[in-house]
C-alpha cells in the first residue's frame, strides 16, 4: 500500500506542481522516489507534528497541495487539535496519508497500534476518511481524493498486503466496492480485514452459502443510499475492522442500520475496548480479539444456521 | 517621527473595541487593547494590502495567533476600509457572523482561524514558506501572545523557521507579561525571552510596544538579517489606555458594567 501510495504521488506530481510530500521524520524505504525527482517538494519537517499540520494549512491558504506522510497515532493523536482547527475548521486542501493501521506495528506496542482514528476522525466535519483494502485500491483511492478539495485521511498498513481485486475496481469515494455478490448475507470490511473477508465468503460457499462482500473504503462520507441499496433485502450482517469497535465501521453501519429500520442479524466484529497485556505480531493480536477466519466463520454459521 | 497621527487612530479604535465588548458582554477586552498600537501601525504604515482587492495574490499576510483578541482586529480592518463600520455592531450577536475569536470567511481581510493558542505561528510559516517556494515577495506577520511561548508547538514553528531561513516571517509577541490566571514570571517564566527566540536563530528586536515611532521604525526595517525569521518583542500593557483595566489580570475575563464604560471612554476622550 504505502509503494502503491508513493508511486501514485510521484506520478500526480510530475503533473502537478503544487504537490508538495510532508513527513515527520519517517518513510524510510518509503519515499525516496518522490525525493529523487522532486527534492523541493519534499520535507522532512523533522519529530515535530504539530508544526506540520499548521505549516500544511498555511501552505494550502497559499495554494499548495500538501501530503503529510506519517504513522498514524503521533499525526491523528497527537495533532488532532490542528487538524481539527486548522485543516478541517478551515476545509483547506490538505491529505494525510499515514501507515499503521490497527496492529501493524505488533511487537512495538501499543504507542504504536491505530485502534480509534477512524472514530475519532469520522467526528470532524468536512474530514474525508478513506480506509483501502489493498494496494490497487489505495491506487485508485489516491488518484480520486487528488481530484477533491477536501481535507483527507488515507489510512494505510505498512507493505506487503495481498491484493483483493482480481479485476479492475471502479471505486468511488463515499460508494461501497461489491467484491463478491451473495444472497445469504453480507460481509462489510476495511482495509486488510477485506482480504480477511474474502476467504470467510470462499469457506462460507464451500458450506453453502453466497455471502456479498463489500469494501467500505469510504468511513465517511457515506453514500446511504448506495450502500443500503446493496443491502436491500439482507437479513444477516456482519462488519470486520482492525479498528475499535467504538467510533469505526461497525459503528458507522449501525447508525446507518438503525435508522433505515433494519431488523436482521448484525454483528461488528472488531477490538475491544481495552488494552493488552500481551504483546505480539499484528496477526496475533487480530486473533486473540477474534478477528480470526475461523472464528468469524462459526459465529455466522452460529447465527444463520437453517 | 511619524506622518501619521497613530495616536488619534488608535485611540478611535479602542472606543470602538470598548463599545463591542461592552455591547455583547465579552471578555479579553485587556487583551485586545494591548495591541492596538501595534496593530495600528501594522495596518496604517507596514502591511502592503488593498483594503479594496483583499485577496491579491502578493498581499502581505496578517495572521492574529492570539485570536482571542479579535475585537481589536476587527475594529481596524473596519477603520482601514475592509467593510463597513455597522458590521461591527454584529460582533458576538446571535445569528451573526462576527465571533468571538478570529475566524476566516466572516469578514475580508481575516487570512486565518485561531483561537486555541499555538496555532498561528505553524500556519504562517506555511505561507512564508509557500512565498520561498514561489519566489514572491510578500511578507507574513503573526501576532502571538506571551501566553503562546509558552506552547511547544510555537517552538516546533520557530526550529522549522530558522532551519528553512524564512526571513520573510516575522513574529510579533504582544510581550504584556500576563496570562489568563496572573503574571506569566509566576506561572511559567519566559525569562530570558530574548535570548530564547535568539538561541532558535532568529533575529530579535526588543520595543515598546506602545511607542509608535519605535514600533514604525522597527517593523520598517524588515529583515533583520538575511536568511533569518524575525521576531519582534513588544512589551505591552495589557488593559493599555483605560486606567482600571491596566496590567490587572482579571480584566482577561471581566466584561464591562454601563459605569466602567463610561469612564474609560471619559479617559480615551
Amino acid at each position: 500500500m504505502r509503494t502503491a501510495f508513493i508511486n501514485t504521488l510521484t506520478e500526480l506530481a510530475q503533473k502537478d506542481k503544487n504537490i508538495y510530500l510532508l513527513t515527520s521524520d519517517v518513510g524510510f524505504s518509503v519515499v525516496e522516489g518522490f525525493i529523487q525527482k522532486f527534492p523541493s517538494r519534499f520535507i522532512n519537517c523533522g519529530v515535530a507534528e504539530q508544526n506540520i499540520v499548521g505549516m500544511a494549512a498555511g501552505l494550502a491558504l497559499a495554494g499548495k497541495k500538501p501530503y503529510i506522510y506519517s504513522i498514524i497515532p503521533f499525526i491523528i493523536f497527537r495533532c488532532l487539535e490542528q487538524l481539527r482547527n486548522d485543516i478541517c475548521y478551515q476545509n483547506l486542501d490538505v491529505k494525510i496519508v499515514a501507515t499503521g493501521a490497527g496492529f501493524t506495528y505488533g511487537t512495538l506496542g501499543f504507542t504504536h497500534f491505530a485502534l480509534e482514528d477512524i472514530g475519532i476522525l469520522r467526528a470532524i466535519p468536512n474530514m474525508t476518511v478513506l480506509c483501502p483494502a489493498d494496494p490497487p485500491e489505495t491506487r485508485e483511492l489516491i488518484l480520486k481524493s487528488y481530484q477533491t478539495k477536501n481535507p483527507t485521511f488515507i489510512r494505510l498498513y505498512k507493505g506487503g498486503e495481498k491484493t483483493v481485486y482480481n479485476f479492475s475496481p471502479n471505486i468511488e469515494i463515499g460508494k461501497p466496492s461489491i467484491l463478491k455478490e451473495g444472497k445469504d448475507g453480507v460481509i462489510i470490511a476495511i482495509g486488510l480485514c477485506v482480504g480477511m473477508g474474502m476467504e470467510v465468503v470462499d469457506k462460507l460457499r464451500e458450506s453453502g452459502y453466497n455471502f456479498k462482500l463489500i469494501s467500505l473504503h469510504t468511513l465517511k462520507p457515506i453514500d446511504n443510499g448506495a450502500l443500503l441499496a446493496e443491502l436491500k433485502d439482507s437479513k444477516a450482517i456482519f462488519t470486520l475492522e482492525e479498528h475499535s469497535i467504538m467510533g469505526g465501521l461497525g459503528s458507522a453501519m449501525a447508525e446507518i442500520l438503525m435508522e433505515s429500520g433494519y431488523k436482521g442479524i448484525f454483528k461488528i466484529f472488531g477490538i475491544p475496548d481495552k488494552y493488552f497485556s500481551e504483546t505480539g505480531s499484528a496477526q496475533y493480536l487480530q486473533r486473540k480479539c477474534g478477528l480470526s477466519t475461523e472464528e468469524i466463520i462459526n459465529h455466522i454459521l452460529s447465527k444463520i444456521h437453517r | 517621527m511619524p506622518t501619521i497621527d497613530y495616536q488619534k487612530i488608535a485611540k478611535e479604535i479602542r472606543k470602538k473595541i470598548l463599545k463591542m465588548m461592552y455591547e455583547a458582554r465579552t471578555a479579553h477586552v485587556s487583551s485586545c487593547l494591548s495591541c492596538v498600537d501595534i496593530l495600528t501601525v501594522l495596518y496604517f504604515k507596514i502591511l502592503k494590502m488593498d483594503s479594496k482587492n483583499p485577496l491579491a495574490e502578493n498581499r502581505d499576510r496578517f495572521i492574529l495567533s492570539k485570536g482571542h483578541a479579535v475585537a481589536a482586529l476587527y475594529a481596524i480592518l473596519s477603520k482601514s476600509g475592509f467593510f463597513p463600520e455597522e458590521v461591527l455592531e454584529t460582533y458576538c450577536r446571535n445569528g451573526e457572523k462576527l465571533p468571538g475569536h478570529s475566524t476566516r470567511d466572516t469578514v475580508p481581510g481575516i487570512e486565518v482561524s485561531t483561537g486555541s493558542l499555538g496555532h498561528g505561528l505553524s500556519m504562517g510559516v506555511g505561507l512564508a514558506l509557500a512565498a520561498k517556494k514561489d519566489g514572491k515577495d510578500y511578507r507574513t506577520f503573526v501576532l502571538i501572545s506571551d501566553g503562546e511561548c509558552e506552547i511547544g508547538s510555537t517552538w516546533e514553528a520557530a526550529l522549522f523557521s530558522s532551519h528553512h531561513k524564512l526571513d520573510n516571517l516575522i513574529a510579533i509577541v504582544d510581550h504584556n507579561k500576563l496570562q489568563a490566571f496572573g503574571r506569566v514570571e509566576d506561572i511559567l517564566n519566559l525569562k530570558p525571552l530574548n535570548e530564547k527566540w535568539k538561541s532558535f536563530g532568529w533575529a530579535v528586536r526588543e520595543i515598546d510596544g506602545h511607542d509608535f515611532s519605535e514600533i514604525e521604525r522597527v517593523l520598517s526595517e524588515i529583515p533583520y538579517e538575511k536568511g533569518k525569521p524575525n521576531v519582534v518583542i513588544a512589551h505591552t500593557i495589557k488593559g493599555k489606555g483605560v486606567s482600571f483595566m491596566e496590567d490587572k489580570f482579571e480584566w482577561h475575563y471581566l466584561s464591562l458594567t454601563k459605569k466602567q464604560y463610561e469612564q474609560a471612554l471619559k479617559e480615551l476622550s
